[in-house]
C-alpha cells in the first residue's frame, strides 16, 4: 500500500502573488489572486475547479475559510476544506488532496493559502496571535514568544552537540544569497555571518537575522491525476512520496528537544517514493528559525545526527553545493506570511522541476524533497516531487 | 508581588482545578497512576503510560533542573515588557515530568543548563498563584 499514491497525482499549475508588503490587497484578495494566477498557469478557469483547500487567515479569519473562498469566487466544489494549518499542514493536506483525486472524489484540486501578517495586523497582534501556539494554561502565562519557544531547541542542540551560533547563521546567509537571485524575494541585500551575529538578540541564542520574516502574500497550486496531467501547458510535476510524523504539540511535552518527528516523516516519504535522501537534487526545508534547518538536515538523513551545523556551514546547502536548500530564499529571506509559508517552497520546487527557475536554477533538477513543520517542531510532513524522468 | 495586569492568566477548568488549588496553597501537584505508578504533567483523564483512569494527585518535591532555557529580550506583549529580560525555561522535575516556567530570583545571565532549581509561587490574582522557579 505504501506505493499507492506514487506518481498518481501531479501539479499542473503553480503561482505566487506579490509578496512582502502588500497593503493594497486584503488576505481574501491575495487568496483569490493566487488561485486565478495558478489556474491561468494551468490553462484552466475557475469553473474547472471541483476541489478547494485553503488555510485560515490570521488577519482576516473566517469561521469556514474554504467555503468563504468558494463563495467569494463563486465556485461550487465537491471537496472543500479549510485546514487548521501550521506550516506542516500545507504538505499534509496535499497527501489528502491527492487521495481525494485518486479515490475519484474530484478531478481538479486547487490548494491556496494567503495572509497579511505584515500590513494586515499590528505588530503586537501578530505576535500575540502567533504565540497562542503555547499551551494556554501551562505555557502562555509565562510569556514565551515564538522565537523563545524555538530558542529552547537551539540551546539544547548547542548543549548536546556543541553547535555554534555561527553555524545557525550560515543558514540565514545561504537563504539570503539565494533570495538575491530571486527578484520577487522580500529581502535581497546580501548578509554575512558577522551581520547575523551582530544583529540584536531576540531570545538567546536567536538573533534578529536567525528569525524568519513577517510578510503578506499567498500562493496556489493546481493538482490533477497523472492521466490528465500531460494535457496541460507545462510539464507535470509528480508527487512521488508523502510522509507525516507527529511528536507533540507543545514544546514542554516534547520527548526530545534535539530529535524530531521529521525523521519519521522523511523515512515514510522516501519509502513511498522509492528513493533515498542522497539522490535529491535540492531540498526546501522549513526555516522559520535557523536552528530548525540543522535539525531537519539531520533528522531527514542528509547528514549524521549532531552534524547539521558543520554540514550547513560547509557550503553544501548553497546553490552549486551537494544539496542546495531553499533556492527561493525561504521563510528567512523570500517571505513568511505565517501559515501559507510552505506554499512558496512548493511553487519554487515546481519552477525548479520545470527548469524555469532562472538564475537560481539547479542544473538538471529532477528530484526534490520538501519538508515542513508546524507548531514548535511538532507536526511534520515530507513531500517528494519529481519530473517525468523520475516516474 | 501584586496583581499582574494584562498578563495571560491560565483559564482554569475542571481537569486542572486541583493543580491550581495546589499552587494557591504553595504545593506543586502532579498526577500519579494507581495502576502503574506513572507520574505525569499536565493533568489528563488517562495515564499516558497504561491508559488507566485511576489518577490521584501527589505533592511534588518542587525540585528540578533546567533542561533548556532562553532569555527573552523582546516581550510577547506590553504586559510582559517590565519583566524583560526574562527567562523561559523547561524544568525537568525530580519526579520525571517536564514543565515550562520562568526562572526568577537571579540575574538571567547566570542561568545555565542543568542548573538545580526549586519552585516558588507568585500570587497573580486571588485565584491564581503561578509556579515559578529559582536557583536551589
Amino acid at each position: 500500500m505504501t506505493d499507492s499514491l506514487r506518481g498518481r497525482v501531479a501539479i499542473v499549475g503553480a503561482a505566487d502573488t506579490e509578496v512582502g508588503k502588500v497593503p493594497h490587497m486584503t488576505p481574501m484578495q491575495l487568496c483569490a489572486d493566487a488561485i486565478l494566477r495558478a489556474l491561468a498557469d494551468a490553462g484552466l478557469t475557475k469553473d474547472d475547479v471541483d476541489g478547494l483547500v485553503t488555510c485560515n487567515s490570521m488577519a482576516e479569519p473566517y469561521m469556514y475559510h474554504a467555503e468563504a473562498t468558494a463563495e467569494y469566487l463563486q465556485i461550487f466544489p465537491r471537496f472543500c476544506i479549510g485546514v487548521g494549518a501550521g506550516g506542516g499542514t500545507t504538505f499534509s493536506i496535499l497527501h489528502h488532496a491527492a487521495s481525494a483525486i485518486v479515490s475519484g472524489m474530484c478531478n481538479t484540486v486547487v490548494v491556496a493559502m494567503a495572509d497579511s501578517l505584515r500590513t494586515g495586523m499590528t505588530r503586537e497582534r501578530a505576535m500575540v496571535t502567533q504565540s497562542s501556539s503555547g499551551h494556554t494554561q501551562f505555557e502562555s502565562p509565562y510569556g514565551p514568544t515564538v522565537p523563545a519557544l524555538y530558542a529552547l531547541i537551539a540551546r539544547a542542540h548547542m548543549d548536546t552537540y556543541g553547535t555554534r551560533p555561527e553555524q545557525f547563521a550560515s543558514v540565514a546567509v545561504t537563504c539570503r544569497k539565494h533570495a538575491a537571485l530571486n527578484e520577487t524575494a522580500q529581502m535581497r541585500e546580501p548578509i554575512t555571518v558577522e551581520d547575523v551575529l551582530n544583529s540584536r538578540l531576540i531570545a538567546d541564542p536567536l538573533r534578529l537575522l536567525d528569525c524568519s520574516l513577517v510578510s503578506d502574500g499567498g500562493a496556489a497550486i493546481v493538482l490533477t491525476s497523472a492521466e490528465r496531467a500531460r494535457d496541460f501547458p507545462h510539464p507535470p510535476v509528480y508527487m512521488l512520496g508523502f510522509g507525516e510524523g507527529y511528536g507533540h504539540e507543545h514544546i514542554s511535552q516534547a520527548h526530545s528537544l534535539t530529535e524530531s518527528a521529521a525523521g519519521i516523516a522523511g523515512a515514510r516519504a522516501c519509502e513511498m517514493a522509492g528513493v533515498t535522501p542522497r539522490e535529491m537534487d535540492f531540498a526546501q526545508l522549513y526555516d522559520c528559525f535557523t536552528p530548525v534547518v540543522l535539525l531537519e538536515l539531520e533528522d531527514l538523513g542528509f547528514c549524521a545526527k549532531g552534524e547539521g551545523g558543520g554540514f550547513a556551514a560547509s557550503g553544501a546547502i548553497e546553490l552549486g553545493g551537494a544539496l542546495p536548500i531553499n533556492t527561493h530564499g525561504g521563510l528567512l529571506s523570500h517571505c513568511h506570511p505565517g501559515n501559507p509559508g510552505s506554499m512558496f517552497a512548493l511553487t519554487e520546487s515546481v519552477s525548479q522541476l520545470r527548469g524555469k527557475a532562472g538564475a537560481r536554477q539547479v542544473s538538471g533538477a529532477e528530484l526534490g524533497l520538501l519538508h515542513a513543520q508546524g507548531g514548535i517542531l511538532s507536526s511534520h510532513t515530507t513531500l517528494i516531487l519529481g519530473s517525468e524522468a523520475t516516474l | 508581588m501584586s496583581y499582574k495586569l494584562g498578563k495571560h492568566l491560565p483559564p482554569v477548568n475542571g481537569e486542572s482545578a486541583p493543580y491550581w488549588e495546589g499552587c494557591k496553597q504553595g504545593e506543586l501537584r502532579l498526577q500519579q497512576c494507581a495502576s502503574c505508578s506513572h507520574i505525569q504533567f499536565y493533568p489528563r483523564l488517562l495515564c499516558t503510560r497504561c491508559s488507566g483512569r485511576g489518577l490521584s494527585w501527589i505533592a511534588a518535591s518542587g525540585e528540578g533542573r533546567v533542561k533548556s532555557f532562553t532569555i527573552v529580550r523582546r516581550a510577547v506583549s506590553e504586559a510582559y515588557e517590565p519583566d524583560v529580560p526574562y527567562v523561559i525555561a523547561l524544568i525537568e522535575l525530580t519526579e520525571g515530568p517536564t514543565m515550562m516556567s520562568n526562572v526568577v530570583g537571579c540575574d538571567p545571565e547566570t542561568v545555565e543548563m542543568n542548573m538545580p532549581v526549586r519552585v516558588k509561587f507568585e500570587p497573580w490574582t486571588e485565584e491564581i498563584s503561578m509556579p515559578l522557579f529559582e536557583p536551589a
